[in-house]
């Protein structure tokens, strides 16, 4: 990809950014049921986070069980 | 497939299929969606169920029976063991092919099943909720129902998009890791508990065979714990120390919401049932017979309403669930949070009282009256449990 084609999620609150690690994911839906903006999609063996909602608020990134979604302080590329 | 039902479920777990089939068997139309490509599977589970919970709905059935459960085996930090025996009380399950049975019973009862509909949207008439949007093979559809039912499992989002908040707060949310694995020495009659900062701190450790030398090992802890330590970390660290080069046929990652049911489980025209109602026993974690009794009351009620053409009936749910387990599981709760905060002495220091009681007389009760030995303000709540 050109890197001028890039876009990159923001964070609203603080420096700090959330990233769901591709290929890492079991789809168990725990990051899921504790976001309270309801900002992630998640399907059969699809997942990604609805940005205009997401207040990285961090809540799941504690609750995944296996360090699928993580921080990531240089910025994410949606 | 018509475009319009009486009752959609969404979800085809133990909580969607029991909806399905209740609401079917009083005579309503059904029709059950699921998002995965088959019912059952992946199983996020440690398949452990009483032998009661399942015999409510289904006669036991060696296909799906992985193991028969007679003893508890508690292991304080220290390695101290408690055994409580209690006769053919429980099961291991096989729960793929579980679901599957249970999913059949809802066809056999006259309700469709759709997998591979990943619900996405709401409808609604004057605010009232009246179908449901979603995405077949690539293609977006809806259909439209009287009463939708959400069984959509711990990731719980259709009930918010009716308005009901039912996202868990994440302390109460067990982030749980587990693997089956192959060559476990356990005794196949036993579930085995473990507990302490070390193992699962705010939550436990479980093995629990599955015949032939196969067990569920996992556990789970609590977001609070996950801040710091993941529960991928705590498993890795057991399975590194105790077993060693097992193979792993099987590796899930899952949630359980242990926390008492949400406020509201019902409005205009939803109703959620199961682990997007929060119907799991906070205290154990067990949520498919709870599930099973919530998912029952659900379809039976949305097929009342829908039978006396009386839709505002459906609003009774929330109440008929609180008495038959809603309340118990509030209890329970209130425990959980006491059991939770116990120091490992204090788990060691129970383990060893409950040792010197005698052997024909070591019930699970008894575990809780020593532990109160240590901590009485819990009492109250645990005589409830008993007495209520
Ligand atoms: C690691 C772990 C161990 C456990 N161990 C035990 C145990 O030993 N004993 C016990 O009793 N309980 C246990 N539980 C809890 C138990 O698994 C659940 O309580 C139970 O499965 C809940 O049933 P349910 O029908 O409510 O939800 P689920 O079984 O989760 O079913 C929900 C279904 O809805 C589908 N779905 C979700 N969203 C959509 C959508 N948008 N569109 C269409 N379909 C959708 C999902 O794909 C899923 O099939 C454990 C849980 C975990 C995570
Ligand atoms: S950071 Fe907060 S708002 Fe954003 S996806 Fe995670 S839980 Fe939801
Ligand atoms: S909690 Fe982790 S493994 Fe589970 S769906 Fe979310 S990101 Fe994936």
């Amino acid at each position: 990809m050109n890197p001028i084609d890039k876009k990159y999620r923001y964070a609203k609150t603080g420096k700090l950014l959330i990233e769901i690690v591709p290929d890492k994911c079991d789809f168990c839906g725990c990051c899921v049921g504790v976001c309270p903006e309801d900002a992630i999609e998640l399907k059969e063996a699809e997942i990604f986070i609805i940005d205009s909602r997401c207040t990285n608020c961090a809540k799941c990134v504690w609750s995944c069980p296996i360090e699928v979604i993580k921080f990531n302080k240089d910025g994410v590329i949606i | 497939m018509k475009n319009e039902y009486d009752v959609v479920v969404v979800g085809s777990g133990p909580a969607g299929s029991m909806a399905a089939r209740f609401a079917a068997e009083k005579g309503v139309s059904v029709l059950m969606l699921e998002k995965d490509r088959d019912v059952g599977y992946p199983v996020r589970c440690g398949e452990a169920i009483s032998k009661a919970g399942v015999e409510e709905f289904i006669p036991s059935d060696e296909k799906w029976i992985n193991a028969r459960i007679s003893k508890f085996s508690l292991n304080a930090p220290n390695g101290t063991e408690c055994v409580i025996e209690f006769g053919d009380a429980g099961y291991v399950l096989e729960r793929r092919i579980f679901d599957y049975e249970l999913a059949k019973t809802a066809a056999k009862a006259g309700a469709e099943i759709l997998t591979r509909a990943y619900v996405n949207g709401l409808l609604f008439s004057d605010d009232k909720v009246c179908g449901v949007k979603y995405e077949y093979r690539g293609e977006q559809k809806e259909v439209k129902a009287k009463v939708v039912i959400a069984a959509d499992g711990v990731e719980s989002r259709v009930g918010r998009w009716a308005g009901i908040k039912t996202y868990i707060d994440y302390r109460d949310m067990e982030c749980c890791t587990q693997v089956t694995a192959a060559n476990i020495n356990a005794n196949e009659d036993t579930l085995y508990f473990y507990f302490g900062k070390d193992v699962a701190p705010q939550g436990y450790f479980w093995v629990f065979p599955k015949g032939g030398n196969c067990a569920n090992i996992g556990l789970g802890v609590s977001g609070i714990v996950g801040k710091k330590k993941s529960a991928l970390s705590f498993l890795n660290e057991f399975m590194e120390q105790h077993y060693p080069g097992a193979p792993i046929l099987t590796s899930i990652a899952g949630g359980v919401p242990s926390a008492p049911t949400l406020e509201k489980i019902s409005a205009p025209g939803i109703l959620i049932v199961g682990d997007a109602a929060r119907q799991v026993n906070p205290l154990s974690g067990g949520g498919i017979a709870s599930g099973m009794i919530g998912g029952s009351i659900g379809g039976r009620i949305a097929a009342e309403a829908i039978k006396m053409n009386k839709l505002d009936h459906i609003l009774t749910y929330d109440k008929a669930w609180h008495d038959r387990l809603g309340k118990r599981h509030e209890t329970f709760n209130r425990i959980k949070n006491g059991i939770y905060n116990f120091s490992d002495d204090k788990f060691n220091n129970i383990a060893h009282s409950f040792n010197k009681i005698p052997k024909d007389k070591r019930t699970l009760g008894r575990v809780f009256t020593v532990a109160l030995i240590n901590n009485p303000s819990l009492l109250i709540d645990v005589a409830k449990v008993f007495i209520v």
